[in-house]
């Protein structure tokens, strides 16, 4: 019997287990949920200066082949990650491990006929059809979700009773996965919607905003990032986050022209990976008028670090706060609390000495 | 009477304690090391600072703490305010200079510099990942060395000829220094090296790519040490100020905060009563969130640590 495993990435193993399940009809247990325990063995095996979300992964491969999957799924994507696959797949087969491994993106490109004839060799009787509306369905899915999350982050830190919104969402996904119609789908997507919007809140019109922008797992990925979200909501910030699967799959490539255009003054070309997309959301943010921005990666992550010197540069030009983290295994949650603190008062001294200023004139 | 504000900053090597007044003025002020037990260092520091009031009427009424021990000593004290020692030492050093637009700290543990305009704080940075460049570091040399860490400024003021140590890294740093001395460096010219090194450690590292303007104030800890005052001035070319007082800003800071606080009826006889803290592994998942719970005369008051509900330990 095949059992089909793969690794975490925040809420998205529902809409990807569903998928799976629905197209190979075999079992699909995604790897357990993230904990020390995950990462402690992942920086046990994993070369030591590769980055975090690696040991991550390779952390739940090992969890999930304990749990006694043989069937391993992942993703690729634009900078060092897409070796991963290759690097994390020697390092299991030299521990010992027997599996069957499958990229669902090489060579950067996500190829629809490849990925069919790549399921038809798990699930023979596979018909196109049934795959291309498990497609579909899925990519609905991701669709929907992270529209709610958008709403999600917006109201979050202003919820009269304690962890409505969670709730909610809990719901809405056990829902979204009981149906197989993509119309329905979006039906449930509207009424969550509506139901998402109705949540008691207490938001003042002149809340703090924060934009978390940076590597794409550290910002999806709450374990990874400490839970910054959370932290923030807990200070009644509103969040923007523009990382999402969603933009990943399909906004970024029509998207490229745009930013291009957009951060001209400051880059020519592409950074790499996510790297370009940071620098025009910094502009982006600032426009808004953003309280101030967050820029999240893992330790060593080159894109990023190329970015960084240009966020600088356009934060000191227009005198935007950010604030850098930089995550690896060892990095304590005590410092990082410390940090988020101090931002968050630096951010209020900022409005109140603005509000100051604008009543005098 | 005079009311008063009680300030405490327990850091990882030292522990602060002020008392203030209304008007700022420091009324009783204590500094000891905090030998890795920040409740008995804490203790020890309501100890000095109840004798230096015993003569006058002052009933403290308000209690702030900060430092990396914050969270701790707060629930023991039951402060009315526990802030980060950014915004503290940010509020404590505007209180006495408030036209400064650098604040340089570097401490035991960590450093920091937050940068002022306006009087207000528009930027911070604090060192990631290493504590390359800070007053540990230069301790565990001193001790290589074996000089005591408070003659480092002063022997490394009678250097003409600093020795070049690397300052990027602290490991670097201290192979640099034992090659240094095997080839025959002066002593001192190795110290006044290392003080430079700790200087540019810090302006490349924490504030890399920060606009350094002037006033600059240096304090914390290793401000103690005129060497690396001395090599800050060379490097940035301008007037570095030190205070007599530097390593209680945030004492200072976390104090003037707590003046605004709902006042609450603060008795040294905390001093008498018997605190433990306990870590607990919960055992509910893989993640074992590691859990302090803090018993007051064998009382819970408070524990944290636990990443979800389940972990919730029942107050008895």
């Amino acid at each position: 019997m095949k059992i089909i495993s793969f690794p975490h990435l925040g809420d998205y193993y529902i809409p990807l287990s569903l998928f799976l399940k629905r197209t190979t009809n075999q079992v699909v247990i995604p790897a357990p949920p993230i904990t020390k325990k995950t990462i402690e063995i992942g920086s046990k095996y994993a070369p030591d200066s590769v980055c975090i979300p690696f040991k991550y992964n390779l952390g739940n491969f090992i969890e999930s082949l304990e749990n006694g999957a043989n069937v391993l799924f992942t993703a690729g994507g634009g900078c060092r990650y897409r070796y991963y696959a290759e690097v994390s797949e020697v390092i299991l087969r030299d521990l010992g491990y027997d599996f069957d491994f499958y990229k669902l993106i090489s060579q950067d490109h996500l190829r629809l006929k490849e990925i069919y004839f790549l399921f038809k060799e798990l699930n023979p009787s596979l018909r196109f059809f049934t795959f291309f509306h498990n497609l579909l369905y899925t990519i609905f899915f991701i669709w929907d979700m992270d529209k709610i999350d958008k709403i999600i982050r917006k109201n979050i830190g202003f919820e009269s009773n304690k962890n409505d919104h969670d709730h909610l969402k809990k719901k809405m996904l056990k829902e979204f996965s009981h149906t197989n119609s993509i119309l329905k789908l979006n039906l449930l997507y509207f009424k969550y919607k509506h139901q998402f919007k109705k949540i008691p809140i207490h938001k003042p019109k002149q809340c703090l905003k924060v934009g978390i922008i940076g590597e794409l797992y550290t910002a999806m990925e709450p374990f990874s990032s400490y839970f910054l979200e959370k932290e923030l909501a807990k200070m009644n910030i509103e969040i923007k986050r523009y990382t999402n699967l969603s933009y990943l799959l399909w906004q970024k490539s029509w998207m490229k022209h745009h930013m291009l255009h957009v951060s001209r003054k400051y880059c020519k070309y592409p950074l790499g990976a996510d790297g370009l997309d940071n620098v025009y959301r910094t502009i982006q943010l600032i426009k808004k008028n953003y309280d101030g921005i967050i820029h999240t990666k893992p330790f060593g992550c080159t894109p990023e670090i190329g970015a960084i010197p240009i966020i600088q540069k356009i934060c000191e030009e227009k005198e935007e706060p950010i604030l850098f983290f930089s995550y690896d295994v060892e990095t304590s949650d005590e410092g990082i609390k410390t940090r988020l603190e101090a931002f968050y008062d630096l951010l209020n001294i900022r409005r109140d000495y603005h509000d100051k200023r604008i009543s005098r004139d | 009477m005079t009311k008063g504000y009680l300030g405490i900053d327990i850091g990882s090597i030292s522990t602060k304690g002020v008392i203030i007044d209304r008007e700022n003025h420091i009324l009783a002020s204590c500094y000891l090391w905090t030998e890795g037990n920040p409740i008995r260092a804490v203790k020890k520091v309501l100890k000095r600072l109840q004798k230096q009031i015993e003569k006058e009427d002052v009933q403290v009424v308000s209690v702030g703490t900060t430092g990396s021990a914050r969270k701790l000593i707060g629930t023991i004290l039951k402060a009315s305010i526990i802030k980060n020692e950014i915004t503290a030492h940010a509020i404590g050093t505007l209180s006495k200079y408030p036209n400064v637009k650098t604040i340089i700290e570097i401490g035991g543990q960590d450093s920091k510099i937050i940068l002022i305009r306006d009087g207000i704080v528009i930027d911070y940075a604090m060192n990631t990942l290493c504590a390359a460049g800070t007053g540990s570091f230069l301790s565990s040399q001193a001790k290589r060395l074996g000089v005591e860490v408070e003659d480092f400024g002063n022997i490394a003021l009678t250097s003409n000829n600093p020795a070049l140590i690397a300052a990027r890294c602290t490991v670097f740093a201290e192979s640099d220094l034992v090659h240094k001395a095997q080839i025959g460096y002066q002593r001192n010219d190795i110290i006044a090296g290392l003080c430079r090194s700790v200087a540019l450690n810090y302006l490349n590292n924490v504030a890399k790519g920060k606009k350094i303007l002037e006033p600059i104030i240096f304090q914390g800890g290793v401000s103690k040490n005129i060497g690396v005052v001395d090599a800050f001035e060379k490097i940035l070319n301008t007037k570095v100020i030190t205070d007599e007082n530097g390593h209680f800003m945030g004492a200072l800071g976390v104090a003037i905060l707590a003046q605004k606080e709902k006042e609450i009826s603060f008795s040294f006889d905390v001093i008498q009563d018997d605190f433990q803290t306990t870590s607990i592994h919960c055992p509910h998942c893989p993640n074992h969130c590691e859990i302090i719970c803090v018993n007051e005369n064998g009382k819970l008051i408070d524990s944290w640590g636990n990443r979800c509900e389940r972990g919730k330990v029942p107050a008895n």
